[in-house]
C-alpha cells in the first residue's frame, strides 16, 4: 500500500487539530451588527449629515490604519479585514456631534487609528480605547465644533437637509443657525448651575431638554436611542461576546451615587433617569468600556472595572468642568486596566488564591 | 473559594471547558469489529511512562501469543507481550507514534496465522482471596497500563495507593474527546467485565467505594454498566455532564467528589485513586482469564475513510493497517489531510501511517480538510475566552504574552506548569493562536533549562571539590616539607651540638 500523502503541510503540529470558529472579524463583526439599529436611528434622527459624517469618520479610520500597517511593512488588506478598525471608527462616529464638518470626522478617524492604535504597535497593543483617545483629543482641541448640538431633524421631516444640502453642511458650507442648535441636558444643567440656577427650577423651565426613553432628543450621532443601543447590548450578552460584569459594574456606578445625591439633594443633582438615559452611558456602557484590549480579563477585574468607569463618569459629570464624563472615565479606568489585572488573578485549580499548593488531605 | 465559585458550585453548573460537536455517532452505535490480524506487528519497547522494556527473546525465536516478549525494567515500568503467535523477525528502530517522527526500539513480529497462544498467567476463579500485593503483581506481569491515553504503569498506581490510604476509586468513562468511542462501545459491550475489573481494584486498593463517571452524552453506556453495577452496593454509576475535558482525571475528580488535587500533587492527596474503565476491564481478563494486555480497542474515524467504527486491533498494528481496512475515501474532496493519533483536542499528528498502535491508542482520525480549523494567527485581542474555559483557571492569554516575549521564568510563575495541554484554550481563541503549542514549547525549553542548570551545578561542584582537594594537597605537602625540614634542622643542629660536644670533650 502507498503511504498516505498529506495534502497539508500544517503549520502547528500540536492538538488541537479542531477550533470552535470563533475569530476577530466575526467578533468585531457581531459588534457592528450590534450597533446598526442605534446607529440607523441616529441616521434618520439628523438626516445626511450624519451619514455623511459616518461614512467619512470610517474611511479616515481605515486609512490611517492603511497607512500604519504600510509603515510597519505589513500586508494591509488582510488586517483592514479582520473590521476592528472599523469598528474604531464606527464607536467614533456615533460620539461625535452629528452634524459636525467633515475635518472633524477626518481628523478623529486618523488620530484613532494612527495615535489610538498604530503607535503601540497595532491590534491588541493599544493601552487606551483608540475611538475614546480620539474624541477627548477632538473635544480638547476643537471644544466649539464637539458640543455643536443640533435639534433632531428627522430624515423624513420636510424640512429636513435633502443629500446635497447635507453634503454642504458637512462640508461646512452652511453656518448653523442658532435656532437649530440646542445645549445637551447634561450642558444645559452645567451651565444653569454655573449660572446659580438650581436644577428644580432649571428643568421645569422654558427650553429645558427633557429625558428621553425614545432616544428622541439631541446628543452625539448614536449615543440617543438608549434601547436600541441596549438591545444591541443584550445580544452582545447573548452572544456571550461581552459578559454582564463591565456594563453592570459602570451603569451600577453611574447610578448608585446618582440615586444617592438626587435623594439628597435634587436641586443640585440629576435623577437616575437622567444620568442613564444622557450622554453616552448606554453606548459607553455597552459598547466602549467593554472593548476586550483595554479591559481587564477577570471577572472580578471586569466589576472593579465597570464601577470604577461609572463612578468616574458620575463625578465628572456633576463635579467636573465638563458637562459629560464617559469618555474620560473610560480613559482613565484603561490606565487602571494593567494594575487590575495584575492584583486580580483567578483561583487556579490545586491551589489557594495566594497560589500556593493546596494542603493534602490526611487520612484519618 | 471565591464569590463566583461559591455561585456555581450552587448551581452546580461547570465554568470551566468547552463542548465541541461531538462527532461520536453513527461510528459509537457500529457494532465491535476485529482488525484481520496483520501480517507483522511492530510493538515498540516503550509504550508507557518509565523506563524502556528490556527483550528477553532472539531475533528468530518462535513465540505463542501471550508470551513475553520483553520484561519489566525497574520499578517504573511495564512488560510487553506477544499479541500473536509468530517468529521475531528484529529487533530494531520504527517511527515513533509521535509528531516528531523519531525513531524508536521496536519487536518486530512476524504472525505465523495460527494465533496460537502459549501458558496464560496465573488464574483464580476468586481474585478477593488474593492479598492486594499479589494483585498488584499480577497486574504488572500483565503489563497492563493506563488505557485513558497516559500510559501510567497500573501496577505502580496500585502499589502506591496501597500504601497512601485510598477512600475513593474513581473510574474513568468520561470519554470526552471527539470522534472517539472506544470506551463507550467497551462499557457497552464488556459492561459486566468492567464492573468485575472495577470490584478487583477497588478490594486491590482497599477503598470503600467507586464512583464510576460516565459522560450523559453515552445514554446505552450509563445503562449497560449501572445493569452490570446493580449488585454491588459499593459501585455507583454516575452521569457527568458532557463537557470537555471532562477525562481529565483532575476535573473528573473535582466533578464526581468536590475535591481538588492540589498542584503538584497525586489524586491520593485527596484520597482518591482513578483508573480508566478500558484499564479496569484488562484487570479482568488478566485475574480471571490470565491474559496480558494484548489488544485494545481503537476508534478509526474521519471524514477521510470509507469505512469507520471501533475496531479490536493487537497492539503493535501499523496505522496502515487500520487504514488499509478502513479504506481511505476516492474522492478528492474526501482526501486524507491529516492523520491524528488520539482525539482532535489532545491527539498528536502522525508523520506518516507507519506507525504502530500502542496500548494507549485510543483512536486513528484520519481527518479531511474540511474537519480541520483553516486558521492563521493573528494577534491577540484579549477577548479573555481562553481564560474563561480553562479548566485550570489560568490565563492563557497571560502566559502566552511571556512566552511570545522569551519570559520563560515570567510564564511559570503565571502558571505555565500547572497547563495540562488540554486545547481548551485554543479551541475557543479568536485571535487562532496556537497556545497549546507555544506552552508545550515553553515546557520543553523550561525541562531544558533545568537539565542544564543541574549540569552546571554539578560541573560547579566538581570544580570547587577539585579546587579544595588541590588546596588540600598543597596543604599537606607543605606541611611535610616543613616538618622535612624541621627535622633536617634538628638533625643538623643535633649534630652541630654533638660536635661542639665532643670537641669540648677533646678539649
Amino acid at each position: 500500500m502507498n503511504l498516505p500523502t498529506y495534502s497539508d503541510t500544517p503549520a502547528t503540529v500540536a492538538a488541537p487539530h479542531a477550533h470552535g470558529g470563533a475569530s476577530t472579524a466575526v467578533v468585531m463583526r457581531w459588534v457592528m451588527a450590534a450597533l446598526t439599529p442605534a446607529t440607523l436611528y441616529g441616521f434618520w434622527l439628523f438626516g445626511w449629515p450624519a451619514i455623511n459624517l459616518w461614512a467619512i469618520t470610517l474611511l479616515s479610520a481605515l486609512a490611517g490604519e492603511a497607512f500604519c500597517l504600510r509603515l510597519s511593512g505589513r500586508n494591509a488588506l488582510p488586517v483592514l479585514a479582520d473590521g476592528s478598525i472599523l469598528l474604531t471608527g464606527w464607536l467614533l462616529a456615533l460620539s461625535l456631534p452629528p452634524w459636525t464638518p467633515w475635518w472633524i470626522g477626518v481628523f478623529g478617524g486618523l488620530f484613532a487609528s494612527v495615535f489610538g492604535k498604530g503607535v503601540f504597535g497595532g491590534l491588541g497593543q493599544n493601552p487606551f480605547n483608540p475611538a475614546m483617545v480620539a474624541r477627548v483629543a477632538l473635544l480638547i482641541s476643537f471644544p466649539v465644533q464637539m458640543t455643536q448640538w443640533v435639534m433632531p431633524l428627522p430624515l423624513t421631516a420636510a424640512n429636513a437637509p435633502g443629500f446635497l444640502q447635507g453634503l454642504s453642511i458637512t462640508l461646512g458650507g452652511l453656518p448653523l443657525l442658532d435656532a437649530m442648535t440646542s445645549a445637551s441636558l447634561l450642558g444645559f444643567v452645567k451651565t444653569e448651575a454655573a449660572r446659580g440656577v438650581d436644577l428644580l427650577h432649571a428643568l421645569t423651565g422654558q427650553g429645558a431638554p427633557a429625558d428621553s426613553w425614545t432616544g428622541y432628543r439631541l446628543g452625539s450621532l448614536g449615543e440617543s436611542s438608549s434601547l436600541l443601543l441596549a438591545a444591541g447590548g443584550l445580544l452582545l450578552l447573548r452572544l456571550k461576546i461581552i459578559s454582564w460584569h463591565i456594563p453592570l459594574a459602570m451603569l451600577a456606578g453611574i447610578a448608585l451615587p446618582a440615586a444617592i445625591c438626587h435623594g439628597v439633594d435634587p436641586a443640585r443633582y440629576l435623577s437616575v433617569a437622567s444620568h442613564l438615559l444622557s450622554g453616552g452611558a448606554i453606548l459607553g456602557a455597552f459598547f466602549i468600556a467593554t472593548d476586550y484590549v483595554t479591559s481587564p480579563n477577570t471577572p472580578t477585574g471586569q466589576l472593579l472595572f465597570g464601577l470604577g468607569c461609572g463612578l468616574l463618569t458620575f463625578a465628572i459629570r456633576s463635579w467636573g468642568g465638563y458637562p459629560e464624563g464617559v469618555a474620560f472615565a473610560v480613559l482613565l479606568m484603561n490606565t487602571l486596566t494593567p494594575v487590575i489585572d495584575r492584583l486580580v488573578k483567578p483561583r487556579v485549580y490545586g491551589r489557594t488564591r495566594g497560589g500556593a499548593p493546596l494542603e493534602p488531605e490526611r487520612p484519618e | 473559594m471565591g464569590l463566583m465559585e461559591r455561585l456555581f458550585a450552587r448551581t452546580g453548573k461547570i465554568a470551566w471547558g468547552v463542548h465541541p460537536d461531538e462527532r461520536k455517532r453513527p461510528v459509537a452505535d457500529l457494532p465491535l469489529a476485529r482488525l484481520p490480524l496483520p501480517r507483522r506487528l511492530f510493538l515498540p519497547l516503550q509504550q508507557h511512562i518509565g523506563s524502556a522494556a528490556r527483550p528477553v527473546v532472539q531475533v528468530g525465536q518462535q513465540v505463542a501469543k501471550g508470551q513475553l516478549l520483553a520484561a519489566a525494567h525497574g520499578e517504573f515500568s511495564a512488560p510487553l507481550h506477544a499479541p500473536t503467535s509468530g517468529r521475531v523477525a528484529a529487533i530494531e528502530d520504527i517511527t515513533a507514534p509521535h509528531p516528531s517522527g523519531l525513531p524508536c526500539p521496536a519487536i518486530v513480529l512476524e504472525a505465523d496465522g495460527e494465533d496460537r497462544w502459549g501458558e496464560r498467567l496465573p488464574t483464580c476463579d476468586d481474585p478477593f482471596k488474593l492479598s492486594p500485593g499479589e494483585i498488584a503483581r499480577r497486574v504488572a506481569d500483565a503489563g497492563i497500563v493506563g488505557l485513558g491515553g497516559a500510559s501510567f504503569p497500573s501496577a505502580v498506581k496500585l502499589a502506591l495507593s496501597q500504601r497512601s490510604a485510598v477512600a475513593t476509586l474513581i473510574i474513568n468513562g468520561g470519554e470526552c474527546e471527539p470522534y472517539l468511542s472506544c470506551d463507550d462501545r467497551l462499557m457497552r459491550d464488556f459492561a459486566d467485565e468492567v464492573v468485575d475489573g472495577v470490584r478487583i481494584v477497588l478490594y486491590a486498593v482497599g477503598a470503600s467505594r467507586a464512583l464510576v463517571g460516565i459522560e450523559d452524552n453515552k445514554p446505552e453506556a450509563l445503562a449497560a454498566m449501572r445493569e452490570a453495577a446493580k449488585p454491588f452496593a459499593s459501585i455507583e454509576i454516575h452521569a457527568v455532564p458532557a463537557r470537555y475535558p471532562m477525562g481529565s482525571e483532575k476535573q473528573l475528580i473535582q466533578t464526581l467528589t468536590g475535591k481538588e488535587v492540589p498542584a503538584k500533587g497525586r489524586p491520593a492527596d485527596v484520597g482518591v485513586l482513578v483508573h480508566n474503565v478500558g484499564t479496569a476491564r484488562a484487570v479482568h481478563r488478566a485475574l480471571r482469564h490470565g491474559e496480558p494486555l494484548i489488544e485494545r480497542i481503537v476508534t478509526v474515524n474521519g471524514g477521510a475513510l470509507e469505512r469507520r467504527g471501533n475496531l479490536l486491533v493487537p497492539i503493535g498494528a501499523l496505522v496502515e493497517d487500520l487504514l488499509a481496512f478502513c479504506k481511505l475515501a476516492f474522492a478528492p474532496q474526501r482526501s486524507l489531510a491529516r492523520l491524528v493519533m488520539g482525539g482532535p483536542m489532545m491527539g498528536s499528528l502522525l508523520p506518516h501511517a507507519r506507525v504502530p498502535v500502542v496500548k494507549g491508542t485510543s483512536g486513528v482520525l484520519a481527518l479531511t480538510a474540511d474537519e480541520l480549523p483553516a486558521i492563521t494567527p493573528g494577534p491577540c485581542i484579549r477577548c479573555g475566552y481562553c481564560s474563561k474555559v480553562c479548566p485550570m483557571g489560568l490565563l492563557p492569554l497571560e502566559i502566552a504574552a511571556r512566552v511570545h516575549a522569551g519570559e520563560l521564568t515570567a510564564a511559570e510563575t503565571c502558571g505555565l506548569t500547572d497547563c495540562m495541554g488540554c486545547g481548551c484554550c485554543a479551541y475557543v481563541c479568536t485571535a487562532h493562536i496556537p497556545l497549546t503549542q507555544y506552552f508545550q514549547h515553553a515546557k520543553g525549553e523550561l525541562a531544558a533549562q533545568q537539565r542544564i542548570k543541574l549540569r552546571q551545578q554539578h560541573g560547579k561542584r566538581l570544580a570547587t571539590a577539585r579546587a579544595e582537594r588541590l588546596a588540600r594537597e598543597a596543604k599537606e605537602k607543605a606541611a611535610i616539607a616543613a616538618a622535612r625540614k624541621a627535622a633536617r634542622n634538628a638533625a643538623k643542629a643535633a649534630a652541630a651540638a654533638q660536635a661542639v660536644a665532643s670537641e669540648e670533650a677533646s678539649a
